[in-house]
């Protein structure tokens, strides 16, 4: 349907938009913001390939999550804007093997990218046809259980390392 | 594009415009509405008369209110960041009206007859409704948050931070107790939640979930009150420590806003409420098709109870939201979750 195709193309638009605003913005509140901006694009997305849960639940996660990351922007970075000029030759980022090593990766992704869409058959496919059969709660919730149990609990435990982790780093040394 | 119109212009779909309108004017009037009970209310409690020159017993006194903003001047601090500073009103107010999108207030209706089919009595029926008001409620965050940093005054800040911090310690307890409900129902649709609770149990106790789950309904409670920024919880605009906290800079339209969206979050707050604990519409004695009768009255004592707390309760230390909603509702909420799971795999409810 023509609407489904204009929906799908005003979402990635704000999709892109918003990822590329965040990268571009001076301001690290801004690019907070346009991170929010980025997944609500994301979300609608979500919707159209018919996941609501999918796309509610990520605004849910990001949203805790990128209020976290404000606190962190606003009460631990203590700068209103990036200044330009002190980004200078001495920053670690402008060292050799780092300008090489990032090069050699971003040409590498700009050439698997080439490769992935040189594979897809047309945009098409992907929007409407092809419904995955797990697009109810429920359905998701045994899939999760069952099939990706794995995957699940090794999540889970990756997260409460990470956790541990902050909690031990973040507590002060007594000594 | 002949079959489009015929499409819009369709009874259903009048219909469900007039639902619309009804939802997005009815949640403007439930806030002015709120203005005078409040206040009288206030009264009320502190043995005053409250608002009684305007109109007859003070009834026009919303009007006078909301006149006296449109005219008032619009001030931004010079050193606040001009675009945030405009956006963060419209983000509260607009998250506030799109949480009451998927909340039903009524049993599906014909409209007495006018209507071909029966259609649902709320803006969008979405199968994960609950998901959607949590989602939303935590985007309105963001417009106190982002209000506190733009304007660019110390007690905005704190208001702001105050408000972040305390969204992070009762989200998880609110999401326990919604997932209880959640589990009990066997689904995330509010209309279906509602429909699991009509009827009675033992033929007189209706078969509202706040009696099984009372320590639920505490929980979202507690974190209702705190969601929405009212006493005893409401340090981001605590008046005698913070000015106004987040508000602090903002005057005329841009504070009838904040203003709109902390009274439209009462109510939404207290329709989910109802829907998710006292039954929604069902109730004795009114016939179903009259079921938003209910609705409003287990409402309006939701609401009663809101104002109730406010002028009884003094408020807390921020502190100790924190340390209450992660030591004693999680927990709580948690435990309350874990039981109610054990139930309803024995019991098969």
């Amino acid at each position: 349907m023509a609407s489904d195709a204009l929906l799908f193309y005003t979402f990635a638009v704000v999709t892109v938009i918003g990822a590329m605003l965040v990268v571009s913005q001076k301001n690290p509140v801004y690019s907070v913001l346009s991170l929010i901006l980025s997944f609500f694009g994301l979300a609608g997305l979500y919707v159209l390939l018919e996941a609501p849960f999918v796309a509610v639940v990520q605004i849910i996660i990001y949203a805790g999550a990128i209020m976290v990351l404000f606190l962190f922007v606003v009460m631990l970075l203590n700068v209103p804007r990036e200044d330009a000029a002190e980004w200078d030759r001495s920053h670690p980022l402008y060292r050799p093997t780092a300008v090489r090593l990032g090069g050699t990766l971003a040409v590498l992704l700009a050439l698997e990218l080439g490769w992935a869409l040189s594979r897809t058959s047309g945009l098409a496919a992907g929007v409407g046809e092809n419904r995955p059969a797990v697009s109810s709660v429920a359905e998701l919730g045994k899939v999760l259980f069952t099939d990706y149990m794995f995957a699940f609990e090794v999540t889970s435990i990756l997260i409460i390392a990470s956790m541990v982790g902050a909690v031990v780093l973040a507590r002060k040394r007594e000594d | 594009m002949g079959a489009a119109i015929e499409y819009l212009t369709s009874p259903t779909m009048i219909a469900y415009a007039v639902i619309v309108g009804i939802v997005f004017m009815g949640l403007q009037i439930m806030a002015a509405v709120m203005v005078y009970a409040e206040r009288k209310v206030a009264a009320f409690m502190q043995q005053r008369y409250g608002p009684y020159l305007v109109g007859p017993k003070g009834l026009l006194q919303p009007v006078a209110d909301i006149l006296k903003l449109f005219f008032k001047e619009e001030l931004r601090p010079k050193a606040a960041d001009a675009f945030l500073f405009s956006l963060a009103p419209i983000i509260s107010v607009a998250a506030a009206y799109l949480a009451f999108a998927p909340v039903p207030f009524g049993a599906p209706t014909d409209f007495f007859g006018l209507l071909p089919e029966k259609i649902a009595l709320q803006v969008s029926d979405v199968n994960v409704a609950v998901l959607v008001i949590f989602a939303v409620a935590s985007m309105g965050v963001y417009g106190i948050v982002l209000a506190g940093w733009a304007s660019n005054s110390k007690y905005s800040l704190l208001g702001g931070l105050r408000s972040s911090a305390q969204m992070i310690s009762y989200e998880l307890a609110y999401g326990m107790a919604l997932a209880t409900v959640v589990m009990m129902a066997g689904s995330l649709s509010l209309r279906e939640i509602v429909d699991a609770q009509s009827g009675y149990w033992l033929g007189f106790l209706p078969k509202w979930y706040i009696f099984p789950q009372l320590v639920g309904f505490f929980v979202f409670a507690c974190a209702g009150v705190a969601e929405t920024n009212r006493a005893p919880f409401d340090f981001p605009e605590a008046e005698q420590e913070l000015v106004a906290g987040y508000h602090t800079e903002y005057s005329s339209m841009r504070f009838a806003m904040f203003f709109m969206a902390e009274y439209i979050n009462m109510v939404t707050v207290s329709a989910v409420a109802t829907n998710l604990y006292l039954g929604g519409w069902h109730g004795p004695f009114i016939p179903p098709e009259y079921g938003w009768i209910w609705f409003l009255i287990k409402l309006g004592f939701l609401l009663f109870i809101y104002l109730w707390l406010r002028w009884t309760l003094p408020r807390f230390r921020y502190d100790q939201l924190m340390s209450f909603g992660w030591k004693v509702l999680l927990p709580v909420a948690t435990v309350n979750l874990i039981v109610t799971a054990a139930a309803v795999l024995y019991f098969g409810l």
